[in-house]
């Protein structure tokens, strides 16, 4: 279970503090899958900051009672003068996960051969990302956090993701956060819909789309 | 992997983070090629064997009486000590900040796992040149190796706390990032590098004894000369200082975690 109790974030900006997220109040269960839509600006981003725990909110609390993903297919937290290989390994590191099993597995998904032994800054973005996501797969999550289409690769490579994502771990929990509505339709359970700092909760998807597009213009 | 908080799995979780920095911060900083990993002692050693040479040819009596190998080769082992700290750990945060996404990684981590590679540079150095030296010849043993040792570490405590101060201070103010390595500069000929407190006139015996480098720096140099020095320390002072600094800095710290804004 994730919970999000009373979350603030507000961010200095010129002339004052400004609120991004307003006490808001979340609950994500094993294996549940959840929808997050927002238009750009809405504080998409800086939710899924909060939920990896990359960022501390201002007020409020988060806790985790199972392990959460870092944003799937985001390249980051990668060192460009690092190889493949290496980068690999410190994710293994940190994540505790086997490196010999990961290896194959990384090896066989990310197609990228005898690159995995260049620094990633000779990848071109289509590498990274797609190294990133193999190296999502290569660490087991409970919850999975989606921040955007998870479209990597082409039409062949998508279709990859996809299986090993959405069919291969779909027992596990997932927060999706995209500004796409049939994305989230495809996907989630219920769906709630990130407005001015509030969030709207909806036990149907297509009602959360419904207020979405209601407020098509905010 | 996040339900079991235990101290004892907390501990586990932490070392196994820092392990994986330290080895991703040798591999970005000296790569494969080459003596690779080897870099991390052999850049201060050959720093400290520099200056030792240069002082050993040029400057014969600097040292008054006293070996001058031995006296440059301490007095630059304990700057490099608090010199490497100050200056990397900075920048351990603001370039770090993506490897936040990585729940197990947080900001003490990118700091612990600086201090400690610096740290580990020069004390292997400074380990594998007294060794060198004394096996050539071109110094005599440590009287005291304890009082080495303790000295030492205590110079190296001073570093880390420094180090940790150092970040907070300089992530919550952009003033003092700026003028802190000047500021550095300021410090070299009072820490102690050139002079040993016995020289000073008495009066300015006790403001030297202020700064916390010149007190560890004395007991080393006592370990190495024994009773041919006279040397001159106040460890309460110095233990006082470390204790405060740490707690200080690791407080900044994480005043300063809770605020960080990876992009």
């Amino acid at each position: 279970m994730i919970t999000l109790s009373q979350v603030s974030k507000t961010y200095k900006v010129h002339g004052g503090r400004r609120t991004i997220l307003d006490k808001l109040d979340l609950k994500v269960g094993r294996g549940e899958k959840i929808g997050i839509l927002g238009r750009n600006g809405s504080g998409k981003s800086t939710l899924v900051r909060l939920i990896s725990g990359a960022e501390f909110p201002t007020s409020g609390r988060i806790s985790r009672a199972m392990s959460v993903s870092w944003p799937l297919a985001f390249a980051g937290g990668f060192q460009g003068s690092l190889t493949g290989y290496d980068n690999l390994r410190f994710i293994c590191r940190v994540y505790n996960a086997s490196i010999e099993s990961a290896l194959p597995f990384v090896e066989e998904f990310s197609e990228l051969g005898r690159y995995l032994r260049e620094p990633l800054k000779n990848y071109s973005s289509g590498m990274r990302a797609r190294l990133a996501f193999a190296l999502s797969m290569a660490v087991e999550f409970d919850c999975f956090l989606i921040d955007e289409v998870v479209a990597v690769g082409d039409q062949r490579f998508h279709e990859k993701c996809h299986e090993e994502l959405f069919v291969k771990r779909r027992d596990r929990a997932m927060i999706i956060v995209s500004h796409q509505p049939h994305f989230i339709r495809a996907h989630c359970d219920r769906a709630t819909v990130l407005l001015r700092g509030k969030l709207h909760p909806f036990d149907k998807v297509d009602d959360a789309f419904a207020f979405y597009t209601e407020h098509d213009d905010e | 992997m996040q339900g079991d908080t235990s101290f004892f799995n907390s501990l586990a979780i932490q070392w196994r983070v820092i392990r994986a920095l330290l080895m991703r911060e040798i591999l970005t900083r000296y790569g494969r090629h080459n003596i690779g990993f080897f870099w991390l002692f052999v850049e201060p050693m050959l720093f400290c064997c520099g200056v030792v040479l240069i002082r050993k040819l040029f400057i014969h009596e600097s040292a008054r009486g006293l070996p001058v190998v031995e006296f440059v080769m301490t007095g630059y082992s304990s700057i490099l000590l608090w010199r490497n700290c100050g200056s990397r750990c900075g920048l351990a945060i603001s370039t770090n900040t993506s490897l936040l996404y990585h729940h197990n990684v947080r900001v003490i981590d990118l700091v612990a796992s600086r201090i400690i590679l610096e740290i580990a540079g020069c004390a292997i150095a400074f380990l594998v040149m007294t060794v060198l030296f004394v096996a050539i010849g071109l110094i005599s043993p440590p009287e005291d190796l304890w009082l080495v040792m303790i000295g030492y570490i205590l110079s190296a405590w001073i570093a880390a706390s420094l180090g940790i101060l150092i970040v907070g201070l300089s992530e919550s103010s952009e003033l003092f990032e700026r003028l802190w390595h000047p500021a550095m500069y300021f410090m070299l000929p009072i820490s102690g590098f050139g002079f040993m407190v016995d020289w000073l006139p008495v009066k300015i015996q006790k403001l030297a004894l202020l700064v916390p480098m010149v007190n560890a720096l004395e007991i080393m140099r006592q370990g190495f000369f024994g009773s041919k020095v006279r040397c001159h320390y106040e460890l309460h002072g110095l233990i006082g200082f470390c204790l405060v600094a740490t707690l200080v800095g690791l407080l900044l710290l994480n005043f300063f975690a809770r605020r960080v804004e990876p992009e």
